[in-house]
């Protein structure tokens, strides 16, 4: 990760990467453009993403997350703006950052019809890797996704998991720089979802720098460092992943007590350790639980110290994250603009 | 066939200006703009093998190209080649109809390769290849060499069954010429199906579109029966038909029939053309779809 960007909109020699001293951004994009027609898919996108991070992208479907990773990408172009990535300006050298990005996603697959290893082999000698390399890289990176096994196989015998998997080991062959995930666990099962969560972190540990798209609050929780949300083709929030929860309200901690009449008890205990903020604890009595807005590990263990120190017994807690719509709801004052799935997690939460 | 054996070199470096220090990423230091050409034969060979590797995965994608001239060839010699040639003379309509059949079957061929482009897309493979850092034209160049590939099986296949039935060929050299010219076609012919993979939406749309236009081409063509027994108007579509040239060229050629040279020129000229025009169109809407 040397090169550092060069955001503003100085000539660019063809062969050379933009450079800037101390530029911390690994992806720089200023008042990106892309119309469809009367479509607004980007309507000015301006985001930063610094070097060895993951800036999550959070946006209902049709927000414009995936156009923004196409333009990124070179696949399409915008109509009007800039995107420096990893050094190289999108629009005047796309080859050059064709070779320092990896995509992965709803659209950017592999060939069903081959088997493992002969789409990594081919995506290797497709990134100039001779003979030799691109073997030894395809047996490295199966063995490091777990596709030995499944390594013969065609794509299209895996399953779910196994795909995305294959997916992320395609993107990774050219060792690169940014990765773009653009929606990487969207209809996947929780177990599976975990198990791509886990490889994503190793690879931010090896020091890529991602873009990561997603509708799921957790996702981006679980991933990114910061977040900017998008809706319409525009950015409407941004920030540390922190300040927005605390901006939307964090956390909400579900507490059932073991014998549903010390319910109010236990609302009341809440009010008076000072731990619901200017509101009350919130009784939901249709589940037997008390809700709480928390914003830190802190406050959490505090509810359950003040709670059991008043010796209530307690049958379950729960922590529920913001559903996507909450977070829309808190940011915009209205409902995310399209229809989307519920985050699988969070459903409970929407109760 | 498989890729290229060379690892050529990259061929610049990029002139990148002071980076804070040596860049870990062994990618990063190939960011050369230009793709050399044999960057672009490899990149080629390797493209070419995934679609062998897909025939030996679903060794049925060859089925028409293995029955196809089998089933025409015995179809046509008997149905139509006593009411063309006389009863009992269908040897005289083997000759007339294999150098024609050899053209038809460029076309359903050419065909095939717009639908399976098409699908392609369905994938999301492409997009994978289209974010990676290869010349966009290597991925339709290599579709064209695997179906004239196929082509050349259907063809040896074509005139393994012409010779059971009775064709005879008395020029060796000219039926390698017809051959050759009929793939140079078969190719041309390819550019615009491909082109139809890219801006179309289905893969039957093309087929459908593929048979209403290819259905009149070749059967209003000297491939199945002389043209002198024809309407004026249909004669002068047949003469300007290139498939009635190619046929007649490869007739020519395979028995030293009279003067081919026009025939083989007519068909040269088209396939130039048809390239010229088609092949920068299928990679300008390949290279900007969205």
């Amino acid at each position: 990760m040397a090169a550092g960007t060069l955001v503003a909109m100085t000539r660019i020699d063809k062969n050379s990467r933009a450079t800037a001293s101390g530029s911390p951004h690994a992806v720089s994009v200023r008042g990106l453009v892309k119309h469809y027609g009367e479509t607004k898919a980007l309507d000015g996108v301006d985001l930063d993403v610094r070097e060895g991070t993951v800036l999550g992208v959070l946006g209902p479907n049709g927000a414009g997350k995936t156009t923004l990773v196409r333009c990124l990408s070179t696949l399409i172009t915008p109509d009007s703006g800039s995107a420096v990535v990893a050094g190289y300006d999108v629009l005047r050298q796309p080859r050059q950052l064709r070779r320092v990005i990896g995509l992965t996603g709803q659209y950017a697959s592999v060939d069903e019809k081959l088997s493992g290893r002969e789409n990594l082999y081919l995506i290797g000698r497709l990134l100039d890797l001779s003979r030799a390399e691109a073997r030894s890289r395809a047996e490295g990176l199966l063995e490091r996704f777990s596709l030995t096994e499944a390594a013969k196989r065609p794509a299209n015998t895996y399953s779910g998991g196994m795909r995305r998997r294959l997916d992320l080991a395609a993107s990774m062959i050219g060792s690169p720089e940014v990765l773009y995930l653009d929606e990487p666990t969207t209809g996947l099962d929780p177990r599976t979802r975990n198990e791509v969560w886990a490889e994503v972190k190793r690879m931010v540990t090896d020091g890529v720098t991602v873009l990561l798209t997603t509708q799921y609050m957790e996702e981006a929780e679980q991933l990114a460092s910061e977040l900017t949300v998008i809706d319409r083709g525009k950015v409407i929030a941004g920030g540390r992943i922190d300040e927005l929860k605390a901006k939307v309200g964090g956390r909400t901690l579900r507490i059932r007590p073991a014998d549903p009449a010390e319910l109010t008890a236990t609302a009341a205990a809440l009010d008076e350790a000072g731990l619901t903020g200017p509101g009350n604890a919130l009784v939901d009595a249709e589940t037997a639980t008390v809700l709480v807005p928390i914003l830190s590990d802190e406050q959490l263990t505090a509810v359950v110290g003040a709670v059991s120190a008043r010796g209530i017994p307690l049958a379950a807690i729960t922590t529920e994250l913001p559903s996507l719509d909450e977070v829309f709801l808190s940011l915009t004052g209205h409902k995310a603009s399209a229809p989307q799935d519920p985050a699988p997690a969070l459903e409970e939460a929407a109760a | 066939m498989s890729a290229q054996s060379t690892t050529a070199a990259p061929p610049e470096e990029p002139v990148r200006t002071a980076g804070p220090g040596p860049d870990p990423s062994p990618a990063a230091d190939r960011g050369d703009a230009r793709i050399g050409l044999r960057a672009h034969l490899r990149h080629t060979g390797a493209l070419v093998r995934r679609n062998l590797l897909w025939i030996r995965q679903d060794p049925e994608s060859m089925m028409d190209a293995v029955l196809m001239p089998i089933i025409f060839t015995v179809l046509f010699v008997f149905v139509f080649g006593g009411a063309i040639s006389g009863k009992g003379n269908q040897d005289a309509y083997v000759n007339y109809v294999v150098p024609g059949l050899m053209a038809m079957m460029g076309m359903n061929i050419a065909m095939g390769v717009g639908t399976g482009f098409n699908q392609d897309f369905q994938t999301g493979v492409m997009d994978r290849f289209r974010s990676l850092p290869i010349a966009r034209s290597s991925v339709l160049v290599a579709k064209i060499v695997v179906e004239i590939g196929r082509m050349m099986v259907a063809t040896a296949i074509l005139l393994a069954v012409g010779f059971l039935l009775g064709l005879s060929i008395s020029n060796v050299p000219g039926m390698f010429a017809a051959i050759a010219l009929a793939m140079v076609f078969g190719s041309a012919i390819m550019w615009i199906f491909l082109t139809m993979g890219v801006v179309m939406k289905s893969a039957q749309a093309i087929q459908g579109m593929g048979f209403l236009v290819l259905m009149p081409l070749q059967f209003g063509s000297s491939i199945f029966a002389p043209t002198k027994d024809m309407p004026d108007w249909l004669q002068t579509f047949t003469d300007y038909n290139p498939l009635s040239s190619l046929a007649d060229a490869a007739r020519g050629l395979f028995n030293d029939a009279g003067p081919v040279a026009h025939d083989v020129w007519v068909t040269l000229i088209w396939s130039v053309v048809i390239t010229a025009v088609m092949a920068p169109v299928a990679i300008h809407k390949f290279r900007t779809k969205t």
